[in-house]
């Protein structure tokens, strides 16, 4: 013992502790490995159920992702729309959602879910920030049919912004909208500006329509034309606003008959 | 009761046609599901309910639509009409019927709609009319009348069973 303590069998005692470490670290990692082997079925089930759980986890926050993602486009658009009743304070607003389309393609329509209940009335102008959309055509107590400014039938006054030329705005069946009786001494130019005039009494004044694409100019005739790119997508209509507090003059009474 | 069947039938199919077909265009035409339906139930030989089909549907159609009520109205009609004719003479190949009303029937009510525009004072070309809506429209009419036809016939004798018998 006390040649021990004095560190006598120091060689000895480490050969011995040497082996036995050894033996153990062997011991341990069979062991180990072996209880790899018969653990391993049991954690590639547990993997397999994990993964699927993280699979769901991933399509459910993917589905998370892409409801965020339009409610983002919807506060978006519905901002766009506050700051533009805000620009204007003379007017009063009413949005409704754009729920559907004429059944016709001949015409250029669409149904709103806002109706007499949210006092729209027939005649009413219809905008979106962008700009002129069209008018109340028909309504019903909880719907509202718009006729569009695209439609065949429909007829603008407007005036252009840099020329100071009052002109008539007409649709047709395909979409495109016409600038007519555009006097031939106008100067007008591509890109000019397209602003509702309020002449006639239908539309408020200096609400953008568009801009000028083409001018077609020809010497016999009484009036030049003008093709022009409307600001409103009318293919990406979603939500409009109904301008409440403009109340349409009805001037066909005063047109001499022909 | 079987009549009754109609309603939301009818209601479905001029909502779709107003909330969905009515955004899928091709070129500037999109299908007409309410004539593709019409037509599919007048083509269905143990049916007697296809005038008041089209009744209802052109007199909804109209409600909904810009062009005035009547015209949807007489279109609806004059297509039963046609797939009614069309019936008695190639009652043997119903798909051709059904694709024969479809091309005539897109005719019909396109023209009657076109008309009634000219009549309210748009000045519209008819070429342009024809190439980019009616045409289109021809197409998707054509290919949507095989799984309508299919849907009408299954619901024709889901109503009208006891004839199946006879």
């Amino acid at each position: 013992m006390a040649l021990a303590l004095g560190g006598y069998f120091g060689g000895a005692s480490s050969t011995v502790t040497n082996t036995l470490i050894n033996v153990q670290d062997w011991f341990s990692s069979r062991f180990v490995a072996l209880q790899d082997i018969l653990s391993a079925p049991r954690d590639i089930t547990t993997l397999r159920q994990q993964n699927s759980e993280l699979e769901n986890e991933v399509a459910n926050l993917q589905a998370q992702v892409i409801q965020l993602q339009q409610q983002v486009g919807e506060t978006q658009l519905l901002a766009a729309l506050v700051d533009f009743s805000r620009a204007r304070p003379e007017n009063t607003y009413k949005a409704a959602a754009v729920i559907g389309r004429d059944p016709s393609p001949f015409l250029h329509y669409v149904i709103i879910n806002r109706g007499s209940n949210d006092g729209i009335l027939r005649g009413m102008p219809v905008v979106t920030d962008q700009g002129l959309v069209g008018r109340v055509d028909a309504v019903i107590a909880d719907a509202a049919r718009v006729q569009l400014i695209t439609d065949s039938v429909s007829r603008v006054n407007v005036r252009l912004q840099n020329a100071e030329e009052e002109a008539s705005l007409i649709g047709s069946v395909t979409g495109d909208v016409t600038l007519e009786l555009i006097p031939q001494d106008a100067n007008i130019e591509t890109g000019d500006l397209v602003l509702t005039s309020g002449l006639g009494g239908g539309y408020p004044p200096d609400l953008i329509v568009g801009q000028i694409v083409n001018v077609r100019s020809r010497d016999f005739d009484l009036f030049q034309r003008a093709t022009v790119q409307p600001v409103v997508d009318f293919n990406r209509l979603q939500i409009v606003l109904v301008i409440v507090n403009f109340k349409p003059v009805d001037i066909s009474p005063l047109v001499p008959a022909q | 009761m079987r009549n009754l069947i109609a309603v939301p039938v009818i209601v479905l199919a001029v909502i779709l046609q107003s909330s969905i077909v009515s955004r899928i265009t091709l070129l500037s035409g999109y299908a007409d599901l309410p004539l593709i339906m019409v037509s599919a139930w007048a083509l269905q030989s143990r049916v007697d309910t296809a005038w008041h089909w089209a009744i209802a549907t052109g007199t909804l159609v109209g409600f909904i639509s810009g062009v005035p009520w009547v015209v949807p109205l007489a279109g609806y009609v004059a297509v039963v009409a046609l797939a009614k004719v069309l019936q008695l003479r190639v009652w043997q190949a119903p798909l051709l019927a059904m694709f024969s009303i479809s091309l005539l029937g897109t005719i019909v009510i396109d023209t009657l709609v076109f008309a009634s525009i000219r009549f309210s004072g748009a000045s519209i070309s008819l070429q342009d009319a024809f190439g980019l809506q009616t045409l289109p429209r021809i197409l998707l009419n054509l290919v949507l009348s095989i799984p309508v036809y299919a849907v009408m016939r299954d619901l024709a004798h889901w109503a009208y069973p006891s004839l199946e018998v006879e």
